[in-house]
Parts: structure tokens; sequence; C-alpha cells
């Protein structure tokens, strides 16, 4: 009888799970073209660029991120409009000091990001141009802005995907970098 | 303007047409230069691309998408297979940076076992139920065997013939 008693709430119990499902879903807070990273907790990929033409700021190698210092490092292009967007931010960070703002020029003209940079400012101490976006797939990059946040000892902690905004700087990155300079 | 010429410019707009038409009906990302010599080599990339992600499209497979990304992992696909990767190699390569997310057929891994599975446990366990069910309905309508009684008041009736009673 207790088991006739189960068949019969059976349905109730799937329209549960699958209302539930699809409430998870819906929440606003869930971004469904948001990709897991794979690289959080993993080294700084082996990579070497340039420096961008005619910018003042000498290039990137693995070398430069693993000096004990915790890092930010942003990939941008002056092609890509939320780059824009999220620029007053890096540009606030560099002011403030907080920590090293690191560029990867990703898939550009230097003439456009040397542009790009004399009219919004260069909040970059180093610029490393990956004009090839070989580097970008080796960090995981899908596209441009991502920003990263590499520890002292060269390990990647954070990817953020997509332009940062204000929030997320405050919320997310600020912390964990103190979290890692501690 | 002669009607030759009318004549021609029309044939030329035609063509314009048919150049512009021609993409829509078997889009082709591939671009000439990414292709290897090696047509087995260039068989193997192309049978790749054709589970790997566009991470910018996320839908599209890179062997279909425009995308600069999509072209870049085409090539890197390439360089990895003339540099005498085995296709798992190749696909390894990508999971390191992107996850597993940028294959478009999942591995047979435990936690994928769920997602290759769970249609045919949905499947089976559903089935087995509708059998159950089934066999249920068919026990509880079928008559049972005749007791004694009825028995012999069959043979009765049967004994007697038509009309009789």
């Amino acid at each position: 009888m207790t088991m006739r008693r189960w068949l019969f709430l059976s349905p109730a119990v799937m329209f549960t799970v699958v209302a539930g499902y699809f409430f998870w879903g819906l929440n606003p807070e869930r971004d469904p073209r948001a990709v897991p990273s794979a690289l959080i907790d993993k080294p700084v990929p082996a990579f070497e660029l340039p420096p961008l033409d005619g910018i003042d700021r000498p290039g990137l190698a693995t070398a430069d991120l693993t000096g004990g210092q915790v890092t930010l490092v942003n990939f941008f292009a002056s092609w890509c409009i939320p780059c824009r967007a999220e620029h007053p931010l890096l540009m606030d960070l560099a002011e403030a000091g907080t920590l090293p703002v690191i560029g990867i020029n990703y898939r550009d003209k230097p003439a456009a990001a040397r542009r790009w940079l004399d009219q919004l400012g260069n909040p970059y101490g180093r610029i490393g141009a990956d004009q090839g976006g070989r580097t970008a797939i080796d960090w995981g990059v899908s596209g441009v802005p991502e920003t990263f946040v590499i520890d002292g000892s060269g390990r990647i902690r954070y990817q953020h995907i997509g332009p940062m905004s204000r929030w997320d700087l405050e919320n997310k990155i600020l912390p964990l970098v103190e979290e890692l300079s501690r | 303007m002669t009607g030759g010429a009318r004549m021609r410019a029309r044939l030329r707009a035609a063509a314009v047409a048919l150049v512009l038409l021609a993409p829509a009906g078997g889009a082709l990302a591939v671009q000439p230069d990414e292709v290897l010599g090696d047509p087995v080599l260039e068989q193997r990339a192309r049978a790749l691309s054709k589970v790997i992600r566009c991470l910018v499209c996320q839908n599209e497979s890179i062997d279909t998408s425009n995308a600069d990304l999509a072209r870049d992992l085409r090539i890197l696909v390439r360089e990895r297979l003339t540099a005498g990767d085995s296709d798992d190699q190749v696909l390894d390569y990508l999971v390191a940076r992107y996850g597993e997310f940028v294959l478009l057929r999942p591995r047979m891994t435990p936690a994928n076992y769920l997602l290759w599975f769970g249609p045919a446990v949905v499947l089976v366990l559903g089935g087995a139920g509708i059998a159950l069910f089934l066999r249920r309905r068919q026990a509880a309508s079928a008559p049972g065997d005749l007791n004694a009684e009825e028995r012999a008041r069959l043979a009765r009736l049967l004994d007697e013939g038509p009309g009789s009673e």
C-alpha cells in the first residue's frame, strides 16, 4: 500500500524536480553564456610577447609574472567596445597603485592601439602585443576583455570574462587581491 | 547604351548575384590559406574542427564559424597535427586551456556518464514501468479458471445441445 502511495506521488515529485531546475535556470544572476575557467590555480602559461610598437612600455613574458607580486593582467583591444567601458576602472587602479596592471593587446594594429591609449590613458605598466592571438589561446581567452589575477608565485587565481564593472572590481577582484597579498 | 551593352551589364549583374548568393548554400569558413597540403592531415583537421566549439559563437563548431578566434583555433589544430600530435592530444591541448566546454561532443568520462546514459536509463525505467502496468492490468482483467461447479454446469449445457432448455 505504501508503495502504491509513492507511485501516486511520483508525478508531483517529478514536477517539483523539473520546476526547481527551471527556477534555477531563470535566476537573473546566472549567465548562461559563462564559460567555466579551466586555468584557475594553474601556473601562467609559457609565453613571450614583444612590446607594443611606439609605446614606452616593456613587453611581457612568463617570468615577469612570477616575481612574488600579485598582478592584474588585462586582455584588451582598441576595436573592443566593452574594453572602452572598463578602461576607467583600470585607470583608477593604476592611479591608486593597488597592484601592477599589465596589458596584453589582442589582435590589434599597433597604430590603433597607440591611438586608443593616447586618447584614454595608459594604465598598463607593461604591454605585450599579441597580434597573432596565440598567447590568448594559451591563456584560455575567448574574447576581449578578459582580466586575470595572478598571485605572487605566478598562478592564475581568477579569470574575469567580459568587462569588469565597478561592482566586480570591489566585490570580487580587490578582496581576492587583498587576500593574496597578505 | 546599346542593346548588347545592356545585355552584358545584365549578365554581369547576374554573375555578381550568383557569387553573392553562393556562400548561403554551403557556408565554408575554412579559408584556402588554412588548408594543409597533406590531404590525410587536412581530413583529420576538418573532422576535429567539427567537434571543437567556437567559444565566441558557442553553439557553432570552429569548422563553420567565421570568428577570428575560430580561425586561430583551426590554424592551431593544423599546426599541432603537422607537429605530430594525435587527435586526442590536440583535444587535450584545448581542454587544458578552455575546459571541456570546448568539446561539442562530451567525453566518455565518469563525470559525463549521466549525460551519456541518462536518456537510456530513463527509457529503460519508463519502459519497465509501462510493462509492469500493462501486465498487472492484464492479470486483473483475465478470467480465472472455472471452479468445479461451473465446469459441471458448462458440461451439462454442452451435452444438452441447443434449443433443449
